[in-house]
C-alpha cells in the first residue's frame, strides 16, 4: 500500500525551528529560569509517556510518578554509589523502567480502564513507602533521601544549569521525534487501532498483548527518563518527592496540553513548572484566590466539559476552521 | 494470644473505617460504574469541617452530625452540578472529573486549615470500659461502624426510597419507566456516600491525625476492601474492609518488614485480586477483560 | 373521548430518523394495536410516547401535551410503558418489581391491595413472590412486566411485543390475560406486534407502520379482511 510519505517538508522545519528556538533561548535564559525549563522538560518527556499510554493507546494510569521516582533513583543511587557520569546512567534509567513498565504492563493487560486507573493509582500511592524501606535504606537514603552533585557542564563557559538545559532539551526533542515516528508507523497504528477497537484490532491479526505490554514498558521508560533528568535538575532524591500527587500532576499537564497530541507534552511540562508559578503569584495577590492546584482541579473539570483534547487539541481545531 | 487478640480487634476497629469508604465506593461504583476516586478527599474534608465545628460548639457528637448532614448535601450538589455533564461522557473524562475534585478537596483543606496536623477528639468517652484487649475508642468504632452499616442496610432493603435506588442503579431505563428519577437516585446515592465517608472519617481521624493526606492511605484500604469483598455487593465490600483491615494488622506484626509496607500490602491485594478473583470473595464477575 | 392523539410525529436516533410523521389515536377503554415489520417503527412510537427520543411533532395525552415532560413524569401522569425486552429488575424479588411499578403512587394500603390483585391475575407469580426475578423464565418475566404496568394503576398501557420470542401457548396466555384485564379494568392499551394475528384479535384498531410511515388504519376487523394484510402481515 502506498501512503504519501507523512513526513512532510513544512514539518521538518517546524520541528529544526523549534529546536533551535529551545536552544537560543538557552542564551538569553538566566540560570534559575534554565533550572525551571529543565525541570519543565523532565515532566514533559514523564508527559509524552504518558500521552502515548493514554492518549494513543487507550490505557491509563494515575500512577506514573512510580516510573518517574525508579528513573529518578537509579541515576541517583548510580551516580552516588557506582560514581557513574551522569548522562551514562540515563540508558540505565531508561532500560530499567522500561522493564518495570512491561512487567506492570501484563497486570495491565487483563484490567479494563476503570480497574487500571485503579491499579495504577494503588502503585502511585505506596511508592513513597516502598522506597522508605528498611530493607533498602542503604541504597536509597531511606526518608532522607540521596545527594549528589549536577553534572559538569558539557563545554567550557557554560553554567551547570545552562549545560543541563541544553542535554535535556535535545533528548527531549529526539524524544518527540521518536515518538512522532513510533506512532506514524506501522506500529503506531496498531497502537491507535487497540485504542479504538480492541476486538477488530486482535481479528486484524494485532498481537493485542504484546503491543499493550511493550506500549506500557515505551510509556514507563519516558517516564523514568524524565524522573531521571528531575533528579539531576534537582541533585537530590526523597521518597516524599515522589507522592501520589506528582501522578496527579503528570496527568493535569498531559490534559491540558493535549493528551491526544506529542508537542503538548512540551506544553505540558511547561505549565505544570510556570503555570503553577504564575497562579502561585497570582494567589498571593489576595487572600481569597485559591492556591494553583485548587485553580488547576477547576481548571481541569472545566477542561473536561468543554475541550477534552487540552491546548493542542484547540490549537488543532482552530486551526482547522480556519483553513475551512 | 492477648497480643493475636488485641490485633484481631485493632484491625477489626480500622477495619470497620474501611468498610466505610469501601461501602461508599461500592454505593457510587453501583449506581453509575464509576470508582470515586475523590471519595477519600472528600471524607478528609468532612472530617476537617467537623474539627472546625468542634473548635465553635466544643461539643464532638454536635459536630459530626452537622458534618456528616453537611456532606450529605454536598454530594448530592457536587453529583448535580458537577459529575451530571460527563455523564454519558468517555470513561477517561469522568476519571479525570474525579481527579480533578481530589486535587481540589485536598489543596482546599490544606488552604483552609494548613498542613500542620489536627487532632480530633474521639466520639466515644476516654475510660468508657477497663480492657487490656482493646481500647474504648476502638470498641466504640466497631459498633457504631456495625450500626450505621445495619441502618443503610434497612434503608436499601426497606424502604421505598432504597428500593428505587436499587432498581435505578441495576436498571435505569426501566427504573425510568416506572416513574422513578433516575438522575435524583444518583445524586442522593452521592449524599449517601459522602455521608458514609464523613463517618469513616471522622471515626478515624482520632487514630490517624487530621492533616490533608490523611485518607488517600485509607482510600486504598477502602479500595481493596471493596474489590476483595466484591465490588458490586455492598454486604460483601463491608466484609472485604474488616478483612483488611486485620490482615493489615496481622501483617504488620508477624510478617517481616510488614509494619512499613502496610500500602504495598494494599497495592498487592488490589493487583493479586484483580488478576485472579476478579469478582471477589462475595461478587458476582462483571469485569471484562480485553 | 380521545385519550392518546398523535399528529405528525417524527422520531430520531441521533441523525437518523426513524419516524417520519406518523398519526393516529386511541380511545379511552379501547385497545389500539401499532403492526409492522422489524424496524418499521412500532417500538420507537412507544418510545416517543415515553419521552426516550427525541421528537417532532404533537403528542397529546388527555388533552394535554406531553413531550416536554421526562420519563418519569410521563409515567407520573398514568402511563405504563411495559418495555421491549421487558424491563426486568433482575435481582430485585418479583414483589419489589411489582413495588416498583407502584412508585408514583402513595397509599401503602392500596399498593398491597393491588399487588393481590395482580396475582389473581398471574398465579404464577405469587408462587414465586420472593424469587429473584433474574431467575424466571420469559413467559413469567412478561407477566412480571405487565403486572408492574398494572401496579401504576394506569390509564393508558404501552405494550411492546408481549408475544416476543414466547412459546404459542404461553403467548395465548398471556393474551387471555391481558383480554381479562381489558374487560375487569377498563384500561386502555396501545399494542404493538409483529404478530398481527393474535393482536387484531384483541384490538379494536389497528395501525400499520412501514418505514416510519402508517400505511393503513381502521377497525381491527377491516385489517384482518384486507388481502395484503392477510398475504403480508397474516400469511395465509
Amino acid at each position: 500500500m502506498n501512503r504519501p510519505n507523512p513526513i512532510t517538508k513544512k514539518l521538518v522545519a517546524s520541528f529544526v525551528l523549534l529546536v533551535v528556538v529551545g536552544i537560543a533561548l538557552m542564551f538569553v535564559a538566566s540560570e534559575y529560569t534554565a533550572y525551571q525549563v529543565t525541570t519543565a522538560l523532565a515532566y514533559g518527556i514523564a508527559i509524552l509517556g504518558l500521552n502515548i499510554l493514554t492518549g494513543y493507546n487507550g490505557q491509563f494510569s494515575i500512577g506514573h510518578s512510580a516510573f518517574f521516582a525508579a528513573g529518578a533513583y537509579v541515576t541517583a543511587i548510580l551516580i552516588t554509589f557506582a560514581g557513574w557520569h551522569p548522562y551514562a546512567t540515563l540508558p540505565v534509567a531508561a532500560a530499567v523502567t522500561f522493564c518495570m513498565g512491561f512487567l506492570f504492563g501484563f497486570p495491565a493487560l487483563r484490567l479494563e480502564g476503570l480497574y487500571l486507573a485503579l491499579a495504577t493509582f494503588a502503585l502511585a500511592v505506596a511508592t513513597p513507602q516502598i522506597l522508605k524501606v528498611d530493607a533498602l535504606e542503604h541504597w536509597t537514603g531511606g526518608v532522607q533521601g540521596l545527594f549528589f552533585d549536577k553534572p559538569d557542564p558539557i563545554f567550557a563557559g557554560l553554567s551547570v544549569d545552562h549545560s543541563l538545559y541544553l542535554v535535556t532539551w535535545i533528548v527531549f526533542a529526539v524524544l518527540m521525534a521518536g515518538a512522532w515516528m513510533l506512532l506514524h508507523s506501522r506500529s503506531g497504528r496498531a497502537i491507535m487501532a487497540i485504542r479504538d477497537n480492541p476486538i477488530a484490532a486482535s481479528t486484524m491479526g494485532i498481537n493485542l498483548a504484546l503491543y499493550k505490554t511493550t506500549t506500557f514498558g515505551v510509556s514507563a521508560m519516558l517516564a523514568g527518563i524524565g524522573g531521571a533528568f528531575f533528579a539531576l535538575a534537582n541533585s537530590f532524591v526523597s521518597p516524599d518527592t515522589f507522592n501520589f500527587f506528582i501522578a496527579v500532576y503528570l496527568l493535569v499537564g498531559s490534559v491540558v496540553g493535549g493528551i491526544i497530541s506529542i508537542p503538548g507534552a512540551l506544553l505540558g511540562g511547561l505549565f505544570y513548572v510556570f503555570g503553577q508559578e504564575y497562579a502561585e503569584e497570582f494567589s498571593n495577590l489576595s487572600e481569597v484566590i485559591p492556591p494553583p492546584w485548587v485553580t488547576f482541579g477547576i481548571l481541569l473539570i472545566l477542561m473536561m466539559y468543554f475541550a477534552p483534547f487540552g491546548i493542542w487539541g484547540a490549537i488543532g481545531r482552530g486551526w482547522a476552521r480556519l483553513k475551512r | 494470644m492477648d497480643l493475636f487478640l488485641q490485633l484481631t480487634l485493632a484491625g477489626l476497629a480500622i477495619g470497620s473505617v474501611y468498610a466505610c469508604v469501601a461501602l461508599a465506593v461500592v454505593m457510587i461504583y453501583q449506581a453509575t460504574d464509576h470508582f470515586n476516586f475523590a471519595q477519600g478527599e472528600m471524607a478528609m474534608f468532612s472530617t476537617f469541617v467537623a474539627w472546625a465545628l468542634y473548635q465553635t460548639t466544643g461539643s464532638i457528637w454536635l459536630s459530626f452530625l452537622i458534618a456528616v448532614a453537611l456532606s450529605f448535601i454536598a454530594g448530592i450538589i457536587i453529583e448535580r452540578v458537577i459529575v451530571k455533564p460527563v455523564e454519558n461522557a468517555p470513561i477517561f473524562n469522568q476519571i479525570i472529573v474525579f481527579i480533578g475534585l481530589l486535587m481540589i478537596f485536598n489543596n482546599l483543606a490544606g488552604w483552609f486549615w494548613e498542613h500542620t496536623t489536627k487532632t480530633l477528639p474521639s466520639l466515644f468517652p476516654e475510660h468508657g470500659i477497663d480492657s487490656t484487649l482493646i481500647s474504648t475508642h476502638n470498641l466504640g468504632v466497631i459498633l457504631f461502624t456495625l450500626l450505621i452499616l445495619g441502618i443503610t442496610f434497612c434503608f436499601f432493603k426497606f424502604t421505598k426510597v432504597g428500593l428505587a435506588m436499587r432498581a435505578a442503579a441495576a436498571n435505569p431505563d426501566s427504573a425510568r419507566l416506572v416513574g422513578v428519577s433516575v438522575g435524583w437516585m444518583l445524586a442522593l446515592g452521592w449524599g449517601l456516600a459522602s455521608a458514609i465517608g464523613a463517618i469513616g472519617g471522622v471515626l478515624v481521624a482520632p487514630i490517624v491525625f487530621l492533616e490533608p493526606n490523611m485518607m488517600s492511605g485509607v482510600l486504598l484500604y477502602g479500595f481493596a476492601g471493596a474489590l476483595l469483598g466484591g465490588v458490586n455487593s455492598p454486604g460483601g465490600a463491608v466484609a472485604g474492609g474488616l478483612m483488611v483491615g486485620v490482615l493489615e494488622n496481622w501483617a504488620r506484626q508477624y510478617v517481616p518488614g510488614g509494619s512499613e509496607l502496610g500500602l504495598t500490602f494494599a497495592l498487592v491485594l488490589i493487583v493479586g485480586v484483580l488478576m485472579f478473583k476478579p469478582a471477589g470473595l462475595f461478587g458476582r464477575v462483571i469485569i471484562k477483560r480485553v | 373521548m380521545k385519550l392518546l392523539e398523535v399528529k405528525g410525529l417524527k422520531a430520531f436516533y441521533r441523525q437518523t430518523q426513524a419516524l417520519f410523521g406518523v398519526d393516529f389515536e386511541l380511545e379511552e377503554g379501547s385497545i389500539t394495536t401499532i403492526l409492522g415489520a422489524n424496524g418499521a417503527g412500532k417500538t420507537t412510537t412507544l418510545r416517543s410516547i415515553s419521552r426516550m427520543v427525541r421528537t417532532e411533532g404533537e403528542i397529546k395525552f388527555d388533552g394535554q401535551d406531553i413531550t416536554g415532560l421526562s420519563t418519569e413524569k410521563v409515567a407520573a401522569l398514568g402511563i405504563a410503558h411495559v418495555p421491549e425486552g421487558r424491563g426486568t429488575f433482575v435481582r430485585q424479588s418479583v414483589e419489589e418489581n411489582l413495588q416498583l411499578g407502584a412508585y408514583t403512587r402513595k397509599s401503602k394500603n392500596e399498593v398491597a391491595k393491588d399487588i393481590e390483585r395482580v396475582y389473581t391475575y398471574f398465579p404464577r407469580l405469587m408462587e414465586r413472590r420472593q424469587q429473584q426475578a433474574g431467575t424466571l423464565s420469559g413467559g413469567e418475566q412478561q407477566m412480571l412486566a405487565i403486572g408492574r404496568a398494572l401496579m401504576l394503576r394506569p390509564r393508558l398501557m404501552l405494550l411492546d411485543e408481549p408475544s416476543f420470542g414466547l412459546a404459542p401457548l404461553i403467548v395465548q396466555e398471556i393474551y387471555e390475560i391481558m383480554a381479562r384485564i381489558r374487560d375487569q379494568e377498563k384500561a386502555s392499551m396501545l399494542l404493538v406486534e409483529q404478530n398481527a394475528n393474535i393482536a387484531l384479535n384483541l384490538a379494536d384498531q389497528a395501525y400499520l407502520l412501514e418505514t416510519g410511515n402508517v400505511v393503513m388504519s381502521g377497525e381491527s376487523e377491516i385489517l384482518r379482511n384486507d388481502e395484503n394484510v392477510r398475504k403480508v402481515y397474516l400469511g395465509y
